[in-house]
């Protein structure tokens, strides 16, 4: 694969948007800025899911590091089959289970019991919910919501959901991620959306009314 | 007809896009006749919508500082090889 031609100069403030392809290229030349840009372009994304794999601020930011550390590392083995994209949500998958895995063995925290598994497929809140409830809260009141749902859930469910519903990784792709089989992946989607469901229910059910009136 | 509970184990098959129609048509059946599960599915939707359509929060500054410099010192070794 070449290198596109050098670009002409370009006003300041509008600086080229260059795709996530010619950055890994240029980056594997030794670019310095491209791989930066990398790692501003994605470095949310990853952190977020980190902190939902790992439920711990100090893990998240590890696996934030070293994430980026091992993908720049290996960034020649980096085969361009896939998007940079999965590959480092892969990398920070793994790394985001050793420390989970770690934790708990250590016994350093509480292991994880949640409220609710969804071991089976049920549904016991059915309510109609308030109208546009992202527009009811605020930004940090609507991520303190959605993150408190996610946290009550087993770590394989809070997994597979942050990959298939958050990151959109395909379930083939979260199945070879995870090592797990796909028929596994669907199970455990299928789990957390309803656990997760059942959890916005609580807090987004249309007050005072007739839960099934506006059918 | 299918009962609730056989629809809730097929809920992501009736959500995916690409499920066969013929499939798509046995579950619709059971949505378009049961309340319960009609809700179910409307407020499995606005779930899924509500996670993907929330931008990740900012990365804390500290945070963010610490990584470009634990970066910066991968960068800076891989330029200068140990000395043998």
């Amino acid at each position: 694969m070449s290198l596109s031609p050098t670009t002409p100069a370009l006003p300041q403030n509008s600086p080229p948007p260059l795709d996530e392809t010619e950055l890994v290229e240029r980056a594997r030349s030794g670019d310095a800025a491209a791989f930066t840009e990398l790692v501003n372009r994605y470095q949310r994304k990853i952190y977020r899911l980190a902190k939902h794999i790992t439920q711990n601020d100090e893990d998240a930011e590890d696996v934030l590091q070293e994430a980026f550390l091992k993908a720049y590392e290996h960034l020649d083995t980096f085969q361009g089959h896939s998007k940079f994209y999965t590959w480092i949500v892969r990398i920070a998958v793994n790394e985001a289970l050793m420390r989970l895995r770690k934790r708990r063995t250590d016994r350093t925290v509480p292991l994880d019991e949640p409220i609710d598994t969804g071991e089976e497929t049920v549904a016991r809140e059915i309510a109609v919910w308030e109208d546009n409830p992202e527009q009811r809260y605020s930004r940090e009141e609507m991520h303190e919501i959605l993150d408190q749902a996610i946290e009550g859930l087993k770590p394989d469910f809070r997994t597979v959901f942050a990959l298939r519903d958050i990151e959109e990784l395909s379930t083939e792709e979260t199945a070879e991620t995870l090592g797990i089989s796909i028929p596994a992946v669907k199970s455990r989607l299928l789990r957390a959306r309803l656990a997760l469901r059942e959890k916005l229910t609580r807090q987004f059910r249309r007050k005072g009314e007739d839960v099934l009136a506006n059918l | 007809m299918l009962t609730c509970k056989q629809f809730l184990q097929e809920l992501n098959d009736y959500l995916d896009p690409n499920t066969d129609a013929e499939m798509k048509r046995r579950l619709e059946t059971h949505v378009t006749q049961c309340p319960n599960c009609f809700v179910i599915v409307d407020t499995t939707q606005k779930t899924l919508q509500i996670y993907k359509g929330v931008e990740p929060q900012s990365v804390p500054e500290d945070v963010k500082t610490r990584l470009l410099k634990a970066i910066e010192r991968k960068m800076a070794a891989r330029k200068q090889p140990a000395q043998g």
